[in-house]
């Protein structure tokens, strides 16, 4: 973790950089918009509930974009549905992070060649941190894909934002 | 209980013209065929006579019959020119346990057919989507806006791309600025 293995040996005083710190912080409370768009939206729930705990990472759904650090674009993602996607992640503060989840989101999935209504790939509106393959992705598959979002955050800079 | 002959005997006895044939070699079900500038009148006496009552209209579908003329165009797509768009109206009755298909065919060019959203209610956005989509003119529908795709969906696209189900249909390139195609 970094943090901890700076801690002197008696005393409960630990030494670290401010990067650090405020990357620690914010990685182990991403709070993700509350929002859902298909079938992959299931699995995230199914993600959120006891058995797999998204909130042991910290990630609880949060339900304004206004207090929201995360957004996970869960499921297929019409040209109708794309415009309110971009003013949420548009009200959303910095730093803000999206996960793309499903190959709906990631890039039209099946709906590529006929899909007169779907945006293909929701990156052709706003900018997507972790792509997370499957159709729909399994619990364990999002996690993976937080554990990469958290991998991001921990190595990120005051000084530049990566995203 | 009635079978798709006797109810289209009725009809044609009340109605004539209006009626236009029953079609029995389809493998699925019967359809009676009438005129779309009529259904309305047809409608309200299929669901109120003593003998019918269809009370309930189970489904209301556009379809493009892609039936006119084939145009190649220099990119290898096809336009088609003539030709009709059907409405198909899958009427039951609970009362009476039977069925019925009602098919009206309007010309592509113009396709105009009376609303039944006041025979029955349901028929409401069965009508705007087949609007929508397909791109039939529901005449005296009291809301016919679109349902499924964005309402200012014409203003992105051009005559071809208004409506998504048609068999000539192109796909624009933009909406909104986002591109549309993979």
């Amino acid at each position: 973790m970094g943090l901890l293995d700076k801690e002197f040996s008696e005393g409960n005083i630990v030494i670290t950089n401010v990067d650090d710190l405020l990357n620690w912080a914010r990685l182990s409370s991403i709070w993700q918009l509350g929002f859902g768009l298909a079938c992959c939206a299931i699995e995230m729930m199914a993600t959120s509930m006891s058995h797999y705990d998204f909130d042991r990472f910290g990630v609880i759904p949060r339900n304004t974009p206004r207090q929201a650090d995360a957004i996970i674009i869960s499921g297929t993602v019409t040209l109708k549905m794309a415009i309110r996607i971009k003013r949420l992640y548009e009200q959303m503060p910095d730093p803000k992070y999206i996960i793309s989840m499903g190959s709906c989101a990631n890039c039209g999935g099946p709906y590529w060649e006929h899909g007169y209504h779907v945006l293909k790939g929701i990156d052709r509106v706003i900018p997507v941190d972790v792509y997370v393959p499957g159709c729909p992705p399994r619990p364990e598959a999002l996690l993976e894909g937080l554990l990469k979002l958290q991998d991001k955050i921990r190595n990120e800079s005051l000084r530049k934002k990566s995203a | 209980m009635m079978n798709a002959e006797e109810i289209y005997n009725l009809l044609k006895e009340k109605f004539g013209e209006a009626v236009i044939g029953l079609e029995k070699e389809n493998p699925t079900e019967p359809i009676i065929t009438a005129s779309p500038l009529q259904i309305h009148k047809i409608s309200e006496f299929l669901r109120d006579n003593d003998q019918l009552k269809f009370d309930s209209l189970m489904c209301l579908s556009g379809v493009d019959d892609a039936n006119g003329e084939k145009i190649k165009e220099e990119d290898g797509s096809e336009i088609i020119k003539g030709g009709t768009l059907s409405v198909y109206y899958h009427l039951h009755s609970v009362s009476l346990k039977h069925k019925i298909t009602l098919k009206v065919s309007a010309p592509r060019e113009e396709p105009k057919v009376e609303s039944v959203e006041n025979v029955w209610k349901c028929a409401d956005w069965h009508e705007r989507e087949a609007f929508d989509l397909v791109g039939i003119v529901f005449l005296n529908h009291p809301d016919l806006r679109r349902i499924l795709m964005p309402y200012d969906w014409d203003e992105f696209s051009e005559e071809i791309s208004r409506h998504p189900l048609r068999k000539d249909y192109k796909n624009p390139e933009f909406y909104q600025g986002m591109k549309i195609p993979y």
